[in-house]
């Protein structure tokens, strides 16, 4: 480790926290429907998605009828996906004349770009063409984030109404998210993106004669635009295979640090505009102050380890840390730094590959996605993930200051108990479901490229990111089968509306419920205490459900790394 | 429950439509118009061309340099080493045996080359990408000596194109590129031809 | 507050024999999979020790039999602690039941017949509504009713453990009489106004017996969570055969089952209803009878407390401090005046008069001459006072004396009166004015004594978040004056019942909830309104049907420890819960490594608490798993400890006492099990 690398670590830190008020601010404006300066542009755009979709948007919708709204935007999102890559061979914008892809590839990729998982089976640069990217992909990733700041909103407004029927209006949420916050800061990133060097054009394939003689193709096109917004909304989904880690996605240092405060600028500010909605910005910063600290804790971890490197490779005579895997312009720090935000969000873009991390170093992105991604977490999925954690921790410890448990000024009783439990039972069961069967199935244990615990941790990586909506990848898994795109698939789809949906339903029951007023004997959810709560309760319940898998896993790779012993 | 499905619908279909040709179509045209206009190198893919127009490579993606006379980039799992349409790491893990048995041969080639004590890490380590446009300073000062004695010209004139290349952002870690260096190699004076021109 | 409760509670020693036989019969009873069904946890815990015995026949693999023999019946003894905890509880509660249910054996009642003389003697099991029962000296009253005719004193011991006779008449808020207690004098006419079968006294013992008990709304939380834990902690468990699959390895069921049942929430499970139980209990045992769990957990969560003034904050009874003549009349004159109107009057503020004039005087006036010819006080003059030798003194509120005395109102001194009256409001007193032969002579200043320590005892409560709000019938002036020496947050003065429901209605719709005691009929209203209602035991039986509790000692200061108790109840669950779930940790220290350690040996490293065998270490974890129960129960009998104090300071407290403790205990505990298992060559 060194002095320039916490340097790197505190400053991205600090300058997130100086944005989330500002960020927190701007979000706040639009979840209470208020106009913006970009409503003079945008305003009529607005309107006329309204009129010509037949909405109203001051009709406010029970949570039910959100929820449905949600769901079918999104099943016909999908469903248009699904026929945009399976029919990409006949469509234009094809510049490399790519066939369509196979029935099982595209249900996977049509899931994972809707769900804000942005897993991808696939090689981008060897499967997608321009307009795939451009109408298959990129519009997922501007609308599943603005579903999730969407459904956030939900959420608020739960904790911050008094016995209200309705939570919000689906579309309204959408489309001013879209509009307000994504697009406009798609556009200006996007652009500083292009003059840092990533490639925004309609040409294909450029052919190279290198100095040596050799030739080489390189693939352009309209890179910049979806690397923007893939960022932005915590998608993760990249136009080339090696994602971050392409210099034509992310050509440079000061690239790869915008990178990471994308990833992290929405969770952030939202967490300002829980606080301000619930009529205190301190609840915010309560629960921003825990995710820091697990965020600081895991980046700990995996700085410390990577820049130790292996000792398998010290005892071959290699100096310095792990290298293999991440790009020299970034380094050990920032590569380490990245794979932590981006799990810890629910990115998954890689800058490096954590496949070839140091056991403990890879332990801390796959801890942090099966943590259920609530350190920060993707854009509105880490804010109401972490929310339905504070309503347990709340439950666990609130009866000990004597009284029905409160969070935010709404009793938590019964239903949001059972609901907030159904959420959260569904990442162990799919997680470790799903792993165990690959474990003994013969098209799972085909998958993994490496051998011995290292195996076992790439068919686990897979199943957690895909539950966990994350889409980052121990790569060397050959996921692109149909028994993996199949179960990834349903993974990624439960994982992202099977917690949905209870969530709603906790939100829609807290809007209907009475105010109670915060007094002396109210259990504080401001102070250390609390946010020490939170940490523990987090860790605790992810740890005692998931220490057997990282034991089997990331332990048993670290230990026999350090002893030497081969796999 | 059947009158707000179809009552849901309108909207979900005419959005879709609508963010698909917002998003979708007007939006990256649009950064592809602006991008094309205002940074048409960078949008381009800051391609480097020759004195002839030939497009030799890019200042941002890496390329394959093998030979003696050049910095040679790192090892690569992108295709079979550089592919532009292939990248990938090796994902190895890192007690991985396959891993070790790359690294053991790679090591003994720089230890033939004369390179002595630690070996940096970036050397025989493949990258993210497969197509890492950088090296370490530690990693190509220990090729100077080669380079050196196969152009035949001082050690102190190659080490210094390192130190000159050098490009020490305090947000990564200092990297120098291998693509200008090894340009700035053959434009050395009383250096062998290029690369291109001896084969 | 806590030694109030804590040295009630320790009356009774928790571990009797008489006690503890019967409980450990009843544990066994309770394994009844109908019964243990309820308790989703242990119900799982006992299905995994069948299988596991099942499986100790039949089952193959590497283990020995005496290893696994000795798991089966850790395993089992887990549920019976949790079914023995239970029993326990309820007997403690039988125990209570017992003595009432002695008094209900046999009530015979004497009907009366449609004339109202004659009467039949029938079993009390067959009186219906509306019946009208005689009962005279020495009968006991055999239904809960309304007195409809006569008075008579009764001897409540049998339900409120208080020997001294209370009246009951007809009429007004002494009406209601309850089943089971006794007529020591007198005769009195009854009218039964519950069905048999569902009074007072069987309410009563179906409660402290826990057979009506139904599960509280938190308590239903807390099982939806526990149940929730339990499915979580069935997959971790369940998908481990898969993971040690791919590692080329297998796991046996019986390691499996031990994991699985360490890491469920056992210990709470085990407990829950325990404490529930013993929750009500405490409170019965404070002579308090909530009508159900829900009023209980409510008191927890009181944030406003309506207090009556008379008897709550203040001593019930208003002493003479001060007589304030009018000019041209003297103090002595006044006392005088005031000394002979009282000394018939046998109220104690009649009595602090006559006391105040001696001490302040040395009014050396030992009675009445023989002629005296007293005035008594009614409801319509609302003046008392005394003729003798042929002058009348009269004493009362100052505008009825004025009114008695017609044209006095005009005089100077009457609005010397009224300026001294006011002052007297002011200062919290109230004033009574004396006039002799219609001339006004001044005031005697009543004084309201708050009781002592009352005021730290509602900083307590400020403290802790909860609001108190005085009730009085008083004049503002004299309420803001009484307030602010109690200390209390907020007054309703001049308060009729409308005004109490009202202000109920008004903190109900903040989002508040509130308690209060009451004990008249027009009360019942309020009384039904409130969150918590505790209604006085003498009251009215429209008061003790409206309130969801009864105080049986008709004392309303104890509504300020039925709060405390309900915390306490709220408490302790959630510290027992916290408790369990840190325990986790530690056995999983002390099982994951045993338990992989044949797939990669490295694992051994996690075993932190270097523990002898693989063997020893999942038997050490099974046996601390069980044996914290037991170890446990006497918490769960009484209660946390329990100390009035903001949410904060208590929360820390109780985090560093029982998720801090509930992290390092078991890690300790299972050190020691071990080396005891390791030295006497169990594993």
């Amino acid at each position: 480790m060194t002095l320039q690398g916490w340097f790197l670590i505190l400053g991205f830190v600090a300058l997130l926290l100086a944005l989330t008020k500002p960020v927190g601010i701007w979000l706040f404006t639009l979840y209470e429907g208020r106009r913006t300066p970009l409503h003079v542009v945008l305003g009529p755009v607005e309107r006329g998605f309204y009129k010509l979709a037949g909405i109203d948007p001051t009709v406010e919708q029970g949570w039910r009828r959100y929820a449905l709204h949600m769901l079918l935007f999104n099943a016909t999102l999908m469903a248009f996906t699904y026929a945009v890559l399976r029919l990409q061979g006949v469509l234009p914008g094809n510049p490399q004349g790519l066939a369509g892809l196979s029935p099982n590839l595209a249900f996977n990729t049509a899931i994972s770009f809707t769900t804000n998982t942005n897993w991808q089976s696939y090689g981008g640069e060897s499967t997608m063409s321009n307009l795939s990217q451009m109408l298959g992909l990129t519009i997922h990733n501007f609308l599943s984030a603005a579903t999730g700041i969407a459904l956030a909103f939900a959420l608020f407004r739960g904790f911050a109404r008094r016995e209200s029927k309705a939570i919000g209006n689906f579309w309204a949420d959408v489309t001013r998210v879209t509009l307000y916050v994504l697009l406009p800061i798609s556009i200006v990133y996007a652009l500083f993106l292009i003059a840092s060097g990533v490639p925004q054009t309609m040409a294909g394939v450029v052919e190279v004669q290198t100095l040596e003689g050799a030739k080489q193709s390189l693939l352009l096109g309209p890179v910049a635009s979806q690397e923007a917004i893939k960022m932005l909304g915590t998608n993760g989904g990249g136009f080339f295979n090696a994602n971050s880690a392409h210099p034509f996605e992310n050509p440079t240092a000061l690239t790869n640090l915008m990178q990471m405060l994308s990833i992290f600028l929405i969770g952030f500010g939202l967490t300002w505009t829980f606080g301000k909605a619930v009529g205190n910005p301190r609840q915010g910063w309560a629960i921003l102050s825990a995710m820091v600290i697990l965020f600081l804790a895991g980046v700990t971890i995996t700085y410390a380890q990577e820049a130790a490197g292996s000792p398998v490779l010290h005892h071959l005579g290699v100096t310095g840390g792990n290298m293999e895997g991440k790009e020299v312009r970034f380094g050990i720090a920032a590569s380490a730094l990245f794979s932590v935000v981006t799990t810890a969000a629910s990115c998954g873009a890689v800058n490096s590959m954590h496949d070839s991390f140091t056991a403990l170093g890879g332990l801390v992105p796959l801890f942090n996605m099966q943590l259920g991604e609530v350190v920060i977490g993707g854009v509105g999925a880490g804010i109401y993930g972490f929310l339905l954690f504070a309503i347990l921790a709340v439950f666990v410890a609130g009866l000990m200051v004597g009284r029905t448990p409160e969070y935010v000024g709404k009793k938590i009783e019964a239903r949001e108990v059972k609901l907030a439990v159904l959420a959260i039972a569904v990442l162990p069961l799919m997680i470790l479901g799903l792993t165990a069967l690959s474990s003994v199935l013969a098209q799972g244990l085909a998958g993994p490229l490496n051998r011995g615990p290292h195996g076992f941790s790439e068919i686990l990586y897979a199943f957690t990111s895909a539950v966990g909506n994350n889409g980052s990848a121990f790569a060397g898994l050959t996921a692109n089968t149909p028994y993996y795109n199949g179960l990834l698939g349903v993974a990624m789809w439960v994982g992202r509306f099977f917690i949905i949906v209870p969530m709603l339903a906790i939100a829609g029951g807290l809007a209907a419920k009475k105010y109670t007023p915060e007094s002396a004997g109210s259990f504080p959810t401001t102070g250390g205490l609390w946010i020490g709560l939170l940490v523990g309760i987090v860790l605790i319940l992810g740890g005692l459900t998931f220490l057997p898998s990282l034991a089997l896993g990331p332990i048993a790779d670290h230990l026999a790394m350090i002893s030497g012993k081969l796999s | 429950m059947g009158k707000d499905f179809s009552s849901a619908l309108r909207p979900a279909i005419v959005m879709t439509i609508l963010f698909t040709v917002l998003l979708g179509l007007v939006y990256p045209l649009a950064m592809t118009g602006i991008g094309q206009a205002i940074f048409p190198s960078q949008a381009n893919g800051s391609l480097v061309r020759d004195a002839r127009g030939t497009v030799v490579g890019s200042t941002v993606v890496g390329q394959a340099f093998t030979a003696d006379r050049y910095f040679q980039t790192r090892p690569s799992a992108a295709g079979k080493g550089y592919d532009g349409l292939a990248s990938s790491g090796s994902n190895l893990g890192p007690a991985a045996r396959a891993l070790v048995d790359r690294l053991k041969p790679d090591i003994a080639r720089r230890r033939a080359e004369g390179v002595s004590g630690p070996i940096p890490a970036d050397l025989v380590t493949a990258s993210g990408s497969g197509l890492d446009p950088d090296l370490s300073p530690a990693a190509a000062l220990a090729q100077t000596s080669r380079i050196a004695r196969v152009r035949g010209v001082p050690d102190e004139r190659v080490r210094k194109l390192v130190v000159d290349a050098t490009d020490a952002s305090i947000l990564g870690e200092p990297h120098v590129n291998v693509l200008a260096l090894n340009r700035a190699l053959d434009a050395l004076p009383g250096t062998g031809p290029s690369g291109a021109r001896l084969r | 507050m806590a030694q109030t409760t804590q040295s009630r509670s320790r009356t009774r020693s928790l571990f009797t024999a008489d006690l503890v036989v019967p409980a450990i019969k009843a544990s066994f009873l309770k394994l009844d999979p109908r019964e243990l069904v309820r308790n989703p946890v242990m119900f799982v815990t006992a299905a995994v020790a069948a299988l596991m015995t099942v499986l100790l026949v039949i089952g193959q693999d590497d283990l020995s039999v005496g290893f696994k023999l000795q798991l089966v019946v850790w395993l089992w003894l887990t549920v019976l602690f949790g079914t023995f905890a239970e029993a326990l509880a309820e007997r403690r509660g039988k125990a209570q039941a017992a003595s009432l249910r002695a008094t209900k054996a046999e009530l015979t009642a004497k009907r009366l017949n449609g004339d109202g003389r004659q009467f039949d003697n029938v079993p009390a099991s067959q009186l219906k509504v509306g019946d009208i029962v005689l009962v005279e000296t020495n009968d006991l009253i055999p239904s809960d009713g309304d007195v409809v005719s006569g008075v008579a004193s009764v001897n409540e011991a049998a339900i409120t453990g208080e020997s001294a006779p209370v009246i009951r008449e007809a009429g007004g808020d002494r009406s209601a009489v309850t089943a089971g207690t006794r007529v020591i004098s007198d005769e009195i006419r009854v009218k039964v106004t519950v069905e048999p079968g569902k009074g007072f006294l069987d309410r009563m013992i179906a409660l402290v017996e826990g057979a009506e008990r139904q599960k509280t709304p938190n308590e239903i939380a807390l099982t939806l969570l526990l149940v929730g834990l339990t499915i979580i902690f069935l997959i971790a468990v369940g998908t481990i055969p898969g993971f040690a699959s791919y590692a080329g390895g297998s796991i046996p069921v019986a390691i499996l089952a031990a994991l699985l049942i360490t890491l469920i929430p056992t210990t709470i499970a085990a407990l829950l209803s325990a404490i529930g139980i013993a929750g009500m209990d405490r409170l019965v045992r404070f002579n308090v009878l909530a009508k159900s769990g829900r009023a209980v957990e409510a008191a927890g969560d009181i944030d406003v407390l309506l207090l009556d003034k008379t008897g709550t904050i203040t001593i019930g009874d208003r002493q003479a401090s001060e007589f304030r003549a009018v000019s041209g009349t003297s103090p002595r004159e006044l006392a005088d005046a005031a000394l002979m109107a009282s000394l018939a009057d046998e109220t104690p503020e009649g009595r602090s008069i006559v006391l105040l004039a001696r001490e302040r005087f040395h009014v050396a006036t030992a009675g009445l001459p023989a002629d005296a010819e007293i005035i008594p006080f009614t409801a319509q003059t609302r003046i008392s006072g005394v003729k003798v030798g042929g002058s009348l003194i009269q004493k009362g509120a100052v505008d009825s004396i004025l009114r008695a005395n017609a044209g006095s109102g005009e005089t100077a001194a009457a609005t010397e009166l009224r300026r001294i009256t006011d002052e007297i409001a002011r200062a919290g007193g109230t004033p009574l004015a004396v006039a002799l032969d219609g001339r006004l002579l001044g005031a005697i200043f009543l004084k309201d004594v708050v009781k002592a320590g009352i005021r730290e005892r509602f900083g307590e409560l400020r403290a802790m978040g909860i609001r108190t709000v005085m009730i009085t019938g008083d004049n503002p002036l004299t309420a803001a004056a009484i307030a602010a020496e109690a200390g209390v947050d907020d007054f309703l003065a001049q308060a009729t019942p409308e005004d109490k429901l009202e202000l109920i209605r008004k903190e109900q719709t903040g989002g508040r909830l509130v308690a209060m005691c009451g004990d008249g009929t027009n009360d019942a209203p309020a009384l039904a309104q409130a969150d918590v209602g505790v209604a006085m035991n003498t009251g009215t039986q429209a008061a003790r049907e409206a309130g969801n509790m009864v105080d049986l000692d008709s004392d309303p200061t104890k509504l300020i420890e039925v709060v405390g108790l309900g915390k306490q109840l709220l408490m302790t669950r959630g510290a027992l819960t916290t408790f369990s779930v840190a325990n986790d940790v530690a056995k999983y220290f002390a099982i994951i490594p045993a338990m992989f350690v044949v797939l990669y040996p490295g694992l051994g490293v996690l075993n932190v608490m270097r523990l002898g065998s693989p063997e020893s270490a999942i038997l050490s974890a099974i046996i601390f798993n069980a044996v914290i129960i037991p170890c446990l129960v006497p918490l769960a009998l009484r209660g946390v400890a329990y100390k009035p104090m903001a949410a904060g300071p208590l929360l820390a407290r109780n985090l560093a006492v029982y998720g801090l403790g509930g992290l390092v205990a078991p890690f300790i505990g299972i050190k020691i099990i071990d080396l005891v298992v390791g030295g006497l060559g169990l594993a």
